[in-house]
């Protein structure tokens, strides 16, 4: 018998029975589009945490005080550093490495923040005018902070979300805002969201340095961002700084110098292996689809044993019947896991008309990896039932003793 | 073309082993017409089986076209079957979810007979058979007469050298059964050896050598127009 028979064979068994086929394929469908869908999810969460993270341009490197001698894991995000750094010690640094553009020291704290008699709790942070340069954060109104970080003013940036909390309706530029015992003129407003550090800034302020550090009574920075020119090895760069900031402090090595490149393949790695076990979940109800298929294939075996016995007297060799067969729960399976592919790409295409900021798309390995072990499984599941089948004496199974 | 030496086969019912075949010597000739008959469990089935290599002996040697059948793998068996024998059984074993087209064509699928072969010869042999103008239908959609005879095209489409028939009138009523039975015979008359199974003793009386079984043993084996044969020791 050849191929092209066995398959057409096979396909009348197929269409010509079709409550248990379509049983099979709705299964299978199930199972695959079941992997596609999780795995989208994951990569679709990995995509957004990515993009979240991408506006830590390729040239910004963070440093913080306190150093992690294990590496490979995320550095810490609040660390109890032996020795701080100071606002001194980060324009030492910039007039010491060259390849440093700009400084952006960060204190933040949390305090009220009020006008009149709105007041608000909220995130500040003690920046100058780099920040936002760096950052690269537009304003809806005014200026930026100044760029000096010895500049004495007391002035802010304000959310747009706690401007509108605190201020409605009315010219924010040159206002006093209370920030805690401190009077703060508002210089600007800032546009948009703006996340840092996972932090919605919308609901915060942005004060000049020096207010932070007495707001907050600390010489400590919290961050210090760095931006560096490109056109010279990242690597040796930061080597450079923390040579110098060894130098400063003693030489000894204590602060962390984390490129954003580092965070994000950590995060990578973390939302891969995250995807991978969603996709392993998806996988279970592949397998409980073939054990279905093995249940199908028993019950077709023996409803056709007669026919199994037939093929036998006519000159079929075990080797034969075996492959009808197998061939028949591939075939199943294959048609059910295009099914499924079919409507998890339908099901994605509603998904990400829905919800257009979180696109979600499968990735191929997936696609590639749900399709082979659906068809797998059914194989492997109905070989014990096709074996035993095939191996039935001609006799036994025409007269069904 | 055949020949059966102490053949022996054994079935076990419940606790109790049943003598199916029992020291049986048989020789068939080419272009035979043999009926078999006997009551029920006297074997008959058994021995068709046995003939048409569905079963195996317990013991004894069965040659067919001077080769030794019971030392052959299954393959051998099978392939033995599929180009040298043909089979007519009381229920047809249509495939129900095949055309009458497609069940006559499934011997030569199995054989690789190449598409275009079959369809000439599925459609020579459904004219002479007289059911060209059924050959798409389902065979539930068809009577039992015409269902035998779709049965028949199949047995034959492989042009076998032995045809076995298990009560191919069984299922059948008078009329249909002798359309049956004309064409056996028929295909007899071009040479095909025929052996037929029965219970019905005047088909089986038709034959010309009559075979009678009883208890797993041939009781007699009948020529009539010639001297009653010496039954086998």
């Amino acid at each position: 018998m050849n191929l092209l028979d066995k398959l057409l064979f096979c396909w009348r068994s197929v269409s010509r029975t079709r409550l248990r086929s379509v049983m099979l394929l709705l299964a299978m469908a199930i199972g695959v589009c079941s992997v596609v869908m999780l795995t989208s999810l994951g990569e679709g969460a990995r995509n957004y945490v990515m993009s979240e993270f991408a506006f830590l341009g390729k040239d910004v490197l963070v440093m913080f005080p306190g150093r992690n001698e294990t590496t490979g894991g995320l550095p810490p995000v609040t660390g109890a550093a032996a020795r701080n750094i100071t606002l001194t010690e980060t324009l030492r640094l910039q007039r010491a490495v060259p390849a440093i553009l700009k400084v952006a020291p960060v204190i933040i704290g949390s305090t009220l923040v009020s006008h009149g008699e709105r007041g608000r709790e909220v995130i500040v942070l003690g920046t100058t005018g780099a920040f936002p340069d760096i950052r690269q954060m537009t304003l809806d109104q005014g200026r930026n902070l100044h760029l000096d970080p010895g500049h004495k003013d007391n002035e802010c940036l304000v959310g747009s979300t706690l401007l509108q909390e605190l201020l409605p309706n009315r010219p924010a530029i040159g206002q006093l805002l209370r920030v805690a015992d401190y009077r703060c003129r508002v210089v600007g407003v800032l546009s948009g969201r703006g996340d840092a550090f996972g932090m919605d800034l919308s609901d915060s302020v942005l004060v000049s340095i020096s207010l932070a550090q007495q707001l907050f009574n600390t010489d400590s920075l919290f961050r210090v961002l760095l931006q560096v020119n490109t056109q010279q090895p990242l690597a040796e760069t930061r080597k450079r700084i923390e040579e110098e900031m060894a130098r400063l402090h003693q030489n000894e090595l204590d602060v962390t110098i984390v490129s954003p490149d580092a965070m994000l393949a950590t995060f990578d790695q973390i939302l891969t292996i995250m995807t991978l076990a969603v996709g392993g979940i998806g996988a279970i109800s592949l397998l409980v689809a073939g054990v279905l298929v093995m249940n199908l294939t028993i019950i077709n075996t023996s409803q056709r044993t007669p026919e199994i016995g037939l093929l036998k007297a006519l000159g079929a060799a075990e080797q034969t019947v075996l492959q009808l067969i197998l061939w028949e729960a591939a075939l199943l399976a294959l048609a059910g896991a295009l099914a499924g592919l079919l409507a998890s790409a339908l099901l994605l295409a509603a998904a990400n008309a829905l919800w257009p900021s979180f696109p979600m798309q499968p990735p191929l390995w997936a696609v590639v990896a749900a399709t082979a072990t659906a068809v797998l499984a059914a194989l492997l599941f109905a070989w014990v039932p096709a074996r035993r089948a095939s191996r039935l004496s001609p006799i036994h199974a025409l007269y069904r003793r | 073309m055949i020949e059966l030496r102490q053949l022996y086969k054994t079935f076990v019912l419940g606790d109790q082993p049943v003598k199916a075949l029992d020291t049986i010597n048989l020789s068939i000739g080419v272009g035979e017409y043999i009926s078999v008959m006997g009551p029920s469990g006297s074997g008959k089935s058994t021995l068709l089986n046995m003939i048409g290599l569905l079963d195996r002996p317990d013991s004894g040697s069965y040659t067919f076209e001077s080769a030794e059948t019971t030392t052959m793998s299954e393959p051998q068996r099978a392939e033995l079957r599929s180009q040298r024998m043909g089979f007519v059984f009381q229920a047809y074993h249509l495939i129900p979810r095949l055309s009458a087209r497609e069940n006559i064509e499934l011997p030569m699928v199995l054989a690789r007979v190449p598409s275009a072969e079959r369809q000439r010869r599925s459609q020579e042999v459904m004219e002479r058979l007289g059911i060209a103008d059924r050959s798409h239908h389902l065979p539930k959609q068809l009577s039992g007469g015409q269902r035998q005879r779709v049965a028949l095209a199949r047995a034959i489409i492989c042009k076998p050298a032995l045809l076995l028939a298990d009560e191919p009138t069984g299922n059948l009523d008078s009329h249909s059964g002798a359309e049956v039975v004309a064409l056996l015979e028929e295909l007899n008359r071009d040479g095909i050896t025929l052996l037929v199974v029965t219970h019905d003793a005047d088909l089986g009386a038709r034959a010309r050598r009559q075979l009678k079984m009883l208890d797993g043993r041939i009781d007699r084996d009948l020529t009539p127009g010639l001297a009653p044969a010496q039954p086998p020791e």
